[in-house]
């Protein structure tokens, strides 16, 4: 990474803690929850979402939830339990094999062919989402997302999946910044220093699947979407123009998931187009 | 010896939409303000009702004859309050409007000038603008009134410095934008700035109130704090916190500060006049 951009895309950590937390702090008791609760994989993105939720809420408040699937990396749940450990959270262990291998039983019977890793994937995060939402109800607890700026941008998530949730605090924040947020709070070494893995699959690493670094995507994305630099402006810059056009198309083409569904106008007034309230309306 | 005046920062995080529990905690701090012997007490940008109001502007909106309104300022008594709402005009046109209150009366309402509409931002698609800027006496000496965006433009405080004020009042409700960098957040670190730069240039004392809170995920930062002629932060209070914070202003130092720089003396406000009036003739864009 360039010194001018990395310089930029350094946070000031503890600025950005004393507000993440007292967002979801603020956004959980104004919503009249005490508590949230969250999926944690073992990767850096929840880790530091348990680590910011147990800063500002407490660590009694914060339910864990671990979700693995057969395949998922040992590693990985190792991982997720250090962060309960460390943190003192309230966990559950919801194994998701049952559910997941019966409805591709079912579905594979009657489609008559097995299904590709793409769809197993986003069922397997839906089943989370699933699991997640219906404990919210059991523990009157809000789902903290865990999506960060750069799967934002580029769609590498599944919609309704794990991007879906009531409050992300960390939304905002790159790969890159993800990070040192992570390092700053206290995330245990082995989480900051290993490889993202959406761990859909064995032996998964993002980075593979995407085809790139996240520390190059953040590069462009940043004067992609921060500088609001042209495809070309950053070309002129020295970067490779076809990696900055592939990063331009991904955030362009995954924009339906960032968004709720469209809806078709009738009357005068149409929830989504004229119909204008924050979600935080009276509170 | 001139008197210190004491004034209180209600750096508050309002209920987005609900005027009846907005006003009820002004109230409250009103009497807590007073308490500590503060003689006027300053509430940020919207305080009654929240910022991003959008389709809530018809049902926050109050005329200055509103109750909830009259019920503040006939509790200006004692000590003198600046608050902040969704005016309605007879012609029903809905503007940021902050009223200067004393002595159970109102003594000025200031009109937000700018409605910043663009980025993040979007108060020209629901309000209407103010149409000046008027300066008027008040326990803060001669004071005049200017709602956050007003004072991105620097021919606010310029004008109102002419029109005589020693003391401007900013209720604000402004955005953390920008951790990257290290210390303030970016957005906070233009105001620090800024204030200075004006209360220097123009010899003025700056009470400069900024909400706190979250909407949607938007924090605003707080922040708030007194700036003196000498062009100092007198006093700040922590950002992101909410709570009741009190400054002092000593009217010596405007003397002072007047004497040593006397940039407002030496203003040219003829050359000005001579020189928009071309620029505004000669089909300037506005």
């Amino acid at each position: 990474m360039r010194p001018e951009i990395e310089r930029r895309l350094r946070l000031n950590t503890d600025l950005a803690a004393r507000v993440l937390t007292a967002f979801i702090r603020e956004e959980v008791e104004k919503a009249g929850f005490q508590r949230v609760i969250l999926g944690l994989s073992g990767g850096i993105d929840s880790a530091l979402a348990a680590y910011l939720a147990a800063r500002a809420l407490g660590p009694e408040r914060v339910q864990a939830v671990m979700m693995p699937y057969r395949t998922s990396s040992p590693a990985s749940l190792e991982d997720a339990r250090r962060v309960v450990d460390d943190l003192g959270l309230p966990a559950l262990t919801v194994p998701i094999t049952p559910a997941v291998d019966a409805y591709f039983e079912q579905m594979d019977a009657l489609l008559g062919e097995p299904a590709p890793p793409l769809r197993r994937g986003n069922r397997m995060a839906r089943e989370r989402m699933a699991t997640l939402f219906d404990l919210s109800a059991h523990f009157g607890a809000l789902v903290l997302g865990t999506s960060n700026k750069t799967e934002l941008l580029l769609g590498y998530g599944t919609q309704f999946g794990d991007m879906a949730s009531a409050l992300n605090p960390i939304g905002d924040l790159y790969k890159y910044q993800v990070r040192q947020l992570a390092a700053a709070v206290g995330v245990p070494p082995s989480i900051l220093n290993k490889a993202p893995s959406a761990d859909l699959w064995e032996d998964q690493t993002d980075e593979r699947e995407l085809g790139f670094g996240y520390d190059e995507a953040d590069e462009v994305l940043y004067q992609l979407v921060d500088l609001r630099l042209s495809v070309e402006e950053i070309a002129a810059r020295g970067y490779d123009e076809r990696f900055v056009r592939l990063l331009a198309g991904r955030v362009r083409r995954n924009q339906y998931k960032r968004k709720p569904p469209i809806i078709a106008k009738l009357s005068g007034r149409t929830v989504g187009v004229d119909f204008r309230y924050l979600r935080d309306w009276g509170l | 010896m001139t008197q210190r005046i004491q004034v209180a920062l209600g750096q508050v995080r309002p209920v987005l939409g609900d005027v009846g529990k907005n006003v009820d905690k002004h109230l409250e701090w009103m009497e807590e303000a007073r308490r500590r012997g503060a003689d006027v007490v300053v509430f940020p940008e919207l305080g009654l009702t929240g910022y991003q109001v959008m389709d809530l502007t018809l049902e926050v909106a109050r005329p200055l004859s509103h109750p909830d309104i009259t019920r503040l300022v006939r509790e200006s008594r004692g000590i003198d309050v600046v608050f902040s709402f969704v005016e309605e005009s007879e012609a029903h046109l809905f503007h940021i409007a902050s009223v200067y209150a004393s002595g159970g009366d109102i003594r000025a309402v200031h009109r937000k000038v700018y409605l910043p509409t663009y980025g993040m931002f979007d108060e020209g698609r629901y309000l209407a603008a103010g149409s000046g800027f008027h300066t008027f006496q008040s326990r803060l000496g001669q004071t005049g009134m200017l709602i956050c965006e007003d004072a991105w433009h620097v021919s606010s405080p310029y004008l109102l410095a002419l029109g005589g004020a020693t003391c401007l009042v900013l209720p604000s409700a402004s955005p953390a934008r920008n951790v990257m960098e290290q210390g303030d957040f970016g957005s906070q670190a233009f105001w620090r700035q800024l204030l200075q730069v004006y209360a220097q240039l123009f010899g003025v004392y700056i009470v400069f109130v900024n909400r706190v809170g979250f909407e949607d995920g938007v924090s605003f930062f707080g922040g708030s704090g007194v700036v003196s002629p000498l062009g100092e932060w007198v006093y700040e209070a922590p950002s992101i916190e909410e709570g009741l914070y009190t400054a002092e202003i000593d009217p010596g130092v405007i003397r002072r500060a007047r004497y040593g720089t006397p940039m407002l003396r030496d203003e040219r406000a003829d050359l000005v006049w001579r020189a928009l009036g071309r620029l505004v003739d000669g089909g300037w864009r506005g």
